[in-house]
């Protein structure tokens, strides 16, 4: 019990005093999986809207893979882009393996498949003669699928916190490509394995307790916009 | 009116995520490169918090930055063999002598020691405490069928240990009381402590670590459980991409008078005494005697 308590302690102890190390893992941690939530966002909702509005061979295949890569397990994720990203692995010329690009790469890896899933359900799940309403209008094929997306847009910022949750809340991709390097690749979660194997708990859960917080102030956010105007 | 500002949004938040996306990507990744080493290193030393000391100072005076990778040595060894690394700080001697043999490594050089210790719990159900020699303790734990927890992951302190059961005898692997957990030095320490089993570690994470395990040291000082770390360039010859200056910048670092003064101070303010001991330029043979 004492070392909750201790680790609640620190955890405003760091906030408040503005600990630079602490804040720096901290803006890491948001930016890198920031950029990688957004990157999956552009690829996620474009390839889900596509697939959810087209019918080709293979569709459900596809759909079964992308459902499955939304459980794809971090740490073979990090083993996979780490043997790419090696000096001597096929993408070594990059250079950018034990670099926030490599953490970047790996969580968008991951959050991809989970956005798309989500946005591929959200746009099928939305009435089929909306579409055929929208383009009897005169809408474009453009601004249909504008509309569309627009019209989903519930699931579809509930797709952007469970692609930003996946990542944040990730260590396995981001030690084995980032390297938990001090001041340069150290995130909040792997500075918590770190801390937890240096006997440090209570600073551990200090971190722990900062990760949520800013879990849940993203969140806190995205549910405003979510909520902003509820659909009539 | 709407659907032309619809679509206007629309190209604008494409646009404009787009360029957040290419402009910080490039500027994340703009490091010069060949300021970069990358150092494959033990838990032990990263644990210990003895590189938090050293690395500032050899990139202050150096100019290189470098990228500790925390795993055991056994991984370490295996950055370096496959060009991954550009220098190695390890203890793991019979590995590290074949590693220099197939010719991954040039220069290898000694840095410090410490030594490892056999923690167990208070109450010591084996009755380990007072053995005259390493191999005795641990034939005193099978034979008790008391609870080891090794580290299981080809690290130095993994190797050690694997060199007492096989000198005492003893084929641990697959025993009911033989547990591995394949973690770091100082994750296996918390576990033993948790579970209250006997381990291996070297002195430096127990020290570093003591505060909250509640493990004692029942048996130490045999010379056969010396932990002698050290530093090796990987061989630029076989691997071209490898930072050779940086690696030989670092190295001759480790063996510095200054760092080896700095290795002798560590940590005798925080725990009341040092955890490593400096040995630059002594011969290995010499070392425990």
């Amino acid at each position: 019990m004492d070392i909750i308590i201790e680790g609640i302690k620190q955890a405003f102890i760091l906030l408040f005093t503005l600990d630079p190390e602490v804040i720096g893992i901290t803006w890491l941690s948001l930016k890198v999986s920031g950029i990688a939530t957004l990157i999956s966002l552009l690829i996620g909702v474009s390839v889900g809207t596509i697939i959810a509005l087209t019918q080709f061979p293979g569709r459900r295949i596809v759909i079964s893979l992308i459902n499955t890569g939304m459980g794809l397990p971090p740490v073979v994720v990090g083993l996979f882009v780490t043997i790419f990203l090696w000096r001597n692995g096929p993408l070594g010329f990059l250079e950018i393996l034990y670099t926030p690009t490599a953490i970047i790469i790996a969580q968008a890896v991951i959050a991809t498949p989970i956005v798309m899933g989500i946005s591929l359900a959200a746009i099928q799940n939305l009435p089929a003669n909306l579409r055929l309403q929208i383009l009897a209008l005169g809408a474009t094929r453009l601004q249909m699928v504008w509309i569309l997306i627009k019209e989903a847009r519930l699931p579809l910022l509930a797709a952007i916190m469970a692609g930003f949750g996946g990542v944040i809340s990730e260590v396995g991709a981001s030690i084995m490509v980032g390297g938990n390097i001090k001041g340069y690749t150290r995130v909040l979660t792997t500075a918590t394995v770190m801390e937890t194997s240096k006997g440090n708990f209570d600073i551990a859960m200090a971190l722990g307790i900062i990760l949520l917080l800013l879990a849940f102030f993203i969140n806190a956010i995205l549910t405003q916009i979510q909520q902003r105007e509820r659909p009539r | 009116m709407m659907k032309r500002l619809d679509r206007t949004c629309l190209i604008a938040l494409i646009i404009s995520v787009m360029s957040v996306v290419f402009c910080a990507l490039p500027a994340i990744a703009a490091q010069p490169q060949q300021k970069n080493i990358i150092l494959a290193t033990t838990t032990s030393t990263q644990d210990s918090g003895l590189l938090d000391v050293l690395l500032p100072i050899f990139e202050k005076t150096t100019g290189y930055f470098v990228k500790t990778i925390a795993v055991g040595s056994g991984q370490a060894m295996a950055m370096g063999q496959k060009g991954e690394a550009d220098v190695l700080l390890v203890h793991s001697q019979e590995a590290e002598k074949k590693f220099m043999a197939d010719g991954y490594g040039v220069n290898r050089r000694l840095v410090m020691h410490n030594d490892f210790i056999i923690l167990g719990p208070k109450s010591d159900p084996a009755g380990i405490k007072g053995s005259r020699s390493s191999i005795d303790a641990f034939r005193k734990i099978a034979s008790a069928n008391a609870v080891f927890m090794s580290r299981g992951d080809n690290s130095g302190t993994h190797a050690k240990e694997k060199s007492v059961w096989k000198a005492a005898g003893i084929n641990s692997e697959g025993q009911k009381w033989y547990q591995q957990t394949g973690l770091g030095m100082g994750q296996t320490l918390n576990v033993a402590a948790e579970k209250k089993t006997y381990t291996l570690a070297d002195r430096g994470t127990y020290l570093a670590l003591k505060k909250n395990l509640g493990l004692d040291i029942l048996a130490e000082g045999d010379a056969v459980l010396l932990n002698i770390y050290h530093v090796i360039e990987v061989n630029p010859t076989k691997w071209p991409k490898v930072n050779s200056a940086g690696a030989k910048a670092f190295s001759d670092f480790m063996v510095g008078r200054q760092t080896q003064d700095i290795i002798r101070k560590f940590g005798v303010e925080k725990y009341g005494s040092p955890l490593f001991f400096p040995d630059a330029g002594k011969k290995e043979d010499a070392l425990g005697k």
